[in-house]
């Protein structure tokens, strides 16, 4: 087997600020002391006067995003997620959601998958708390290329954008010369009839390892990227429903208020089919090596084709 | 300050005390306590000194006014309804459904410039305004408006401590202190005191105005703020909250509740009468 390139989509977010620097001249990033492990300290390197360290103090930062959208700048905010969407999260509903402002917030260390620093950084809880703010868009990048492709969307549209990138570095799943983000839009990365599991974020790629794992046992397992929770793409879910009878979803987040929730709030209410929620489930984690965690807590293809015979 | 014009700020301030009440009036709601604290600060910057245009409220050069204390939004609004924003009869439907003025500044409103109204939070946006006016190398102004119970928020602190380390001179800080919050004296709630200590040691350059109602004294305090760099600017103007209303005067009451018909007819006959006295 070939060897796999693999990137934690924190890397992507720095590259892409910085190989967008050029293009997007209000581009402005600002940082909460984290910039070394968020990445921005790459863009940072190279601009220097376009990046603004705000200390310790995450609640400031999203009202300086704010002021700089209300500017006409385009800032992107970055911590961890647990800092950005959780402490910092009423600066972000009153400041930037509802005068609907033009800042983007990259949030990285998302999820169990942060490790040995435990369940105070563990962030499963951002999805829910961001997907919630009217006008909050929510965006999960899978791999490096698509994390990519989804720094410079969020530049082009008008409006907050919640991107939620990793520190586990993940396999490059997609190819660079080939994939378009579409906003708002899944992707259908395997076709099948029997099973559809819906996919966000760097369990994509364990998503596809089950499915794979599922043919060779004769299910036929659709497989759906999810990168865009919100919007969400209702179609793509409904027909999925539609034709595949049942949905599993996977997300490294709780399974209150994330993917799962999504999907399962969409079939409820335009084509109801049993669902069943891969995540975290209403506890916090604690230290470990990453790549343990989640499988601990379920987070891999063997759980996902566990869960998938379960249902079937 | 010259006779005429500190006669006619007189009387806009006592014509923004006006459209306070009326708005609370019929409501049934608001904040007048601390809306009329800021009648002399809100006429001042729109009258005497901020660079605004009714036309074009969005025009990219215009000084901008974040209301941190966004509850005094009614004499934001009185204001920007005399300086020709809007209309002042939207001043009936304050808080009411559909209505342009909601209860706390939305940006949506014309002239004003940053939705606020969660305590602490508004001096952050201004200090992101104040920034991009530095990597623009924009002309503009930036102030925003405090309340002294306001600065019990820790992100004010933050903010503050932002804009002295990134040099924003373009900012100014009005914390109006009338001494009262919603559960009493500053200083017996939970004392944010003294505040203009915290802020010169946070790096501002701080001037006090022992009398928020005298507009040759505001006057001074911004001209010495214009002549500061490499520093943001606090100024802490003493107010009496309810200024203007006898009977709110200084009085914690009237910090969150809305005069009804009796009071509000006594109160706009104090104020015909100070405007009267002034036309004489």
């Amino acid at each position: 087997m070939a060897e796999v390139t693999k990137k934690a989509t924190r890397e992507s977010y720095g590259e892409a600020l910085t190989a967008l620097a050029e293009q997007y001249p209000e581009l402005v990033v600002l940082d909460a002391d984290l910039a070394a492990a968020t990445k921005t300290g790459i863009f940072k390197k190279a601009y220097p006067e376009r990046f603004f360290d705000c200390g310790i103090a995450e609640e400031n930062m999203m009202g300086v995003a704010a002021g700089l959208a209300a500017s006409g700048m385009i800032p992107f905010a970055s911590s961890f997620a647990m800092f950005a969407a959780g402490r910092a999260y009423e600066i972000v509903r009153n400041s930037i959601g509802y005068p609907h402002l033009n800042v983007k917030i990259g949030a990285t260390h998302a999820g169990i998958s942060v490790g040995e620093d435990g369940a105070t950084h563990q962030c499963n809880e951002d999805i829910a708390l961001m997907r919630t703010i009217p006008g909050m868009t929510v965006i999960v990048p899978c791999d490096d290329v698509e994390a990519k492709a989804a720094v410079e969307a969020a530049i082009r549209y008008n409006g907050p954008v919640y991107l939620r990138f990793g520190r586990l570095a993940v396999p490059v799943l997609n190819d660079p010369e080939t994939y378009q983000f579409t906003w708002g839009k899944g992707v259908t990365l395997r076709e099948g009839n029997d099973v559809t599991i819906a996919a966000t974020g760097l369990m994509v790629c364990e998503a596809v390892e089950a499915a794979k794992t599922l043919a060779g046992e004769g299910i036929s397992v659709r497989v759906l990227n999810i990168h865009t929770i919100k919007p969400l793409d209702e179609e793509l879910i409904c027909q999925a429903a539609r034709e595949t009878g049942k949905i599993v979803t996977v997300e490294e987040h709780s399974i209150i208020g994330g993917l799962g929730s999504a999907v399962a709030e969409c079939v409820a209410e335009h084509c109801p089919v049993p669902v069943k929620k891969i995540g975290i489930r209403d506890e916090f984690g604690h230290s470990g090596p990453a790549v343990a965690l989640l499988k601990e807590f379920g987070l891999c293809a063997e759980n996902i084709v566990r869960t998938v015979r379960s249902i079937m | 300050m010259d006779e005429m014009i500190r006669k006619k700020l007189q009387a806009i301030a006592c014509r923004v005390r006006m459209g306070v009440l009326t708005g609370t009036f019929h409501a049934k709601s608001g904040h007048p306590g601390g809306s009329l604290s800021i009648a002399e600060l809100v006429t001042y910057l729109y009258f005497a000194r901020m660079h605004v245009d009714p036309k074009q409220p969005d025009m990219p050069d215009r000084d901008r006014l974040v209301l941190s204390k966004g509850h005094c939004a009614p004499a934001l609004y009185a204001a920007l309804a005399e300086r020709g924003f809007f209309p002042p009869s939207e001043l009936e439907h304050l808080r009411q459904i559909g209505a342009m003025l909601q209860g706390h500044p939305c940006i949506q409103t014309p002239g004003v410039d940053m939705s606020s109204g969660s305590l602490g939070q508004g001096i952050s946006a201004a200090c992101g305004m104040a920034l991009a006016g530095k990597l623009n190398h924009a002309p503009y102004h930036v102030y925003a408006i405090l309340g002294d119970g306001e600065v019990e928020e820790g992100q004010v602190w933050e903010a503050a401590m932002f804009a002295a380390h990134y040099q924003l001179d373009n900012l100014t800080a009005i914390v109006d202190i009338n001494g009262l919050q919603i559960d009493g004296r500053i200083t017996e709630v939970c004392s944010p005191e003294p505040i203009d200590e915290k802020f010169r040691a946070f790096g501002w350059h701080v001037i006090c105005v022992d009398d928020a109602h005298d507009f040759d004294k505001l006057d001074a305090a911004f001209k010495e703020a214009e002549t500061i760099t490499g520093k943001p600017v606090a100024i802490l103007q003493r107010s009496i909250k309810g200024k203007g209303v006898s009977f709110m005067e200084d009085q914690v009451s009237w910090h969150g509740s809305a005069p009804n018909a009796e009071q509000y007819a006594q109160a706009m006959d104090e104020l015909n009468a100070a405007l009267a006295a002034l036309e004489v």
